[in-house]
C-alpha cells in the first residue's frame, strides 16, 4: 500500500529539488486562475506537454491521472454547455486537465522520501513558533503507523468474520479505533520514557 | 505528561502528536475499507469521510483537525491514500479539491461540538453533530469551491452535490455509533467546559 506514485526515471525534471517543483506548480496554478483565458491555458497546456515529454511519462500516465476526475469533468462540461456555450465549457474542462496534469508531473517525478526530506529541510527556515520537532515526529509516526493500522484492521476483520459480523461497520470500527488509541498511549509512554522532548 | 507540557511549553504534548499520527493513519487505511453500497440509491460510498467524522468525535477538535491536515499532507506529497489509489497534488486541483480541504473544517467542527456537549452526549446528539460538521460545514467549503473553479452557479453546484447526502447520512449514523461506543470504552476527549474552568485532569496543576 505504501508505494508512492513516483515513476522511475532520470530526466532533468526528476533531478530538480522538490521545493522548486512545488513552487513552480503553485505559480502555474495561480497564473491559470489570474490570467484567465485561452492564451494562458494553451501556454500552460504546452508547458505541461513539454514536461511530460521531458520526464519520459507515457500516455497511460495521462489517462491514469485524468480518469478519477473524468465523470465529474463530463458533468461540468455538460452543465457549462447548457449554461453558456461549448467554447467556454471546453475552456473550463481543459483548464482542469492542465491543472491536474501539471500536478501529476510533480508527483510522478518526485519520490515521497524526497518530499519528506524537503519538508524537514524547509522546516529549518520556519519561524520559531512552528513546532518543528512535533511536525517531524507526526509525519514519521504516521508513515510507520499506516501499515500497523492496516494489519490491526485485518486482525479485527478476521475476528469479526468468525462471529459473522464482518459486514457490520460498527463492529469493525470500534475495535480498530480502541486498539489504535491504546497503541497510541503505549507509544506516547515509550517516547516519553526515552526523553524525546 | 504534565512534565512534558511544562518543559516544551508547546500547545501539543507528545501524546497528542501520537494521537494525531495514529488517527491520520486510520483515515488513510479506511481507503482500503470495503465500500458499502446503498440499497436505495446504488451510490457506492467510501469510508474515508467516516474517518473524518471519527477524527473529530474521538480525539477532539484540535487533534482531529490536525490529524486530517497530516493525512492531506501525506496525500499531497504523493502517497496514494485516497480511494482508488489517488494521491498527489492533482487531487487538490481537481474540481472536488474543496471537499478535501473541507475535511479539516469538518473534523474541527465535529470535535468542537463533541467536546462542548461531551457530558450529555447521546446517540442523537452525536448523529446531529456529525451531520452539522460532516455535511453542513463540509459542503459550505466544498460547494463554493466547485462553483468557483468550475465557473458554475452556486445553486447548480449545490444540487449536483445533493446525491451524496444519503451516503453522508449513513456515515453519520455509523460514526455516531462508533463515537458513543468509544466514549464508553476508551474516552480520550476531555470536556471543554471542565477544561476551561478546572484544567485538564492530568494536565499541569
Amino acid at each position: 500500500m505504501l508505494t508512492d506514485l513516483y515513476v522511475f526515471g532520470d530526466s532533468p525534471l526528476h533531478r530538480i529539488r522538490p521545493g522548486v517543483k512545488i513552487l513552480a506548480l503553485v505559480l502555474v496554478c495561480t497564473l491559470l486562475f489570474i490570467l484567465e483565458g485561452w492564451p494562458m491555458v494553451s501556454l500552460g497546456g504546452a508547458l505541461v506537454a513539454l514536461c511530460f515529454a521531458l520526464s519520459g511519462l507515457r500516455l497511460r500516465h495521462v489517462v491514469a491521472a485524468l480518469r478519477p476526475a473524468l465523470w465529474i469533468l463530463l458533468v461540468i462540461f455538460l452543465v457549462q454547455t447548457y449554461l453558456t456555450d461549448i467554447l467556454f465549457a471546453s475552456f473550463v474542462v481543459f483548464r482542469f486537465a492542465v491543472l491536474i496534469l501539471a500536478a501529476t508531473v510533480v508527483t510522478a517525478t518526485t519520490r515521497t522520501s524526497e518530499m519528506v526530506d524537503g519538508i524537514l529541510a524547509g522546516l529549518r527556515f520556519a519561524p520559531s513558533w512552528v513546532p518543528k520537532n512535533q511536525i517531524a515526529l507526526g509525519v514519521s509516526l504516521c508513515l510507520r503507523f499506516i501499515p500497523l493500522v492496516l494489519s490491526v484492521f485485518q486482525d479485527v476483520r478476521q475476528a469479526q468474520r468468525a462471529r459473522g459480523l464482518d459486514r457490520n461497520m460498527i463492529a469493525l470500527l470500534v475495535p480498530l479505533v480502541v486498539r489504535t488509541l491504546k497503541t497510541a498511549d503505549e507509544v506516547a509512554q515509550a517516547i516519553h520514557a526515552r526523553s524525546f522532548d | 505528561m504534565a512534565i512534558l507540557r511544562a518543559e516544551s511549553g508547546s500547545l501539543l504534548e507528545t501524546r497528542d502528536v501520537v494521537f494525531i499520527a495514529l488517527f491520520a493513519a486510520i483515515v488513510a487505511s479506511l481507503a482500503a475499507f470495503p465500500p458499502i453500497t446503498l440499497p436505495l440509491a446504488g451510490v457506492p460510498i467510501t469510508a474515508q469521510t467516516l474517518g473524518v467524522m471519527l477524527a473529530g468525535g474521538v480525539i477532539g477538535a484540535v487533534r482531529g483537525g490536525l490529524a486530517i491536515v497530516l493525512f492531506l499532507l501525506l496525500v499531497a506529497i504523493g502517497l496514494p491514500l485516497l480511494p482508488g489509489g489517488r494521491g498527489g497534488f492533482g487531487v487538490f486541483l481537481g474540481p472536488t479539491g474543496g471537499f478535501l480541504i473541507g475535511w479539516i473544517g469538518a473534523a474541527f467542527a465535529i470535535g468542537y461540538m463533541t467536546e462542548w456537549l461531551w457530558d450529555r452526549l447521546n446517540f442523537v446528539l452525536a448523529f446531529t453533530i456529525c451531520i452539522l460538521g460532516g455535511v453542513i460545514v463540509l459542503y459550505a467549503i466544498g460547494v463554493p469551491w466547485v462553483a468557483f473553479v468550475a465557473k458554475i452557479p452556486l445553486w447548480t453546484a449545490l444540487t449536483g452535490s445533493l446525491s451524496f447526502i444519503p451516503g453522508d447520512i449513513v456515515k453519520a449514523l455509523i460514526a455516531a455509533g462508533v463515537i458513543m461506543t468509544v466514549k464508553r470504552s476508551y474516552p480520550i476527549i476531555q470536556p471543554r467546559t471542565q477544561a476551561d474552568s478546572a484544567g485538564r485532569p492530568g494536565g499541569p496543576e
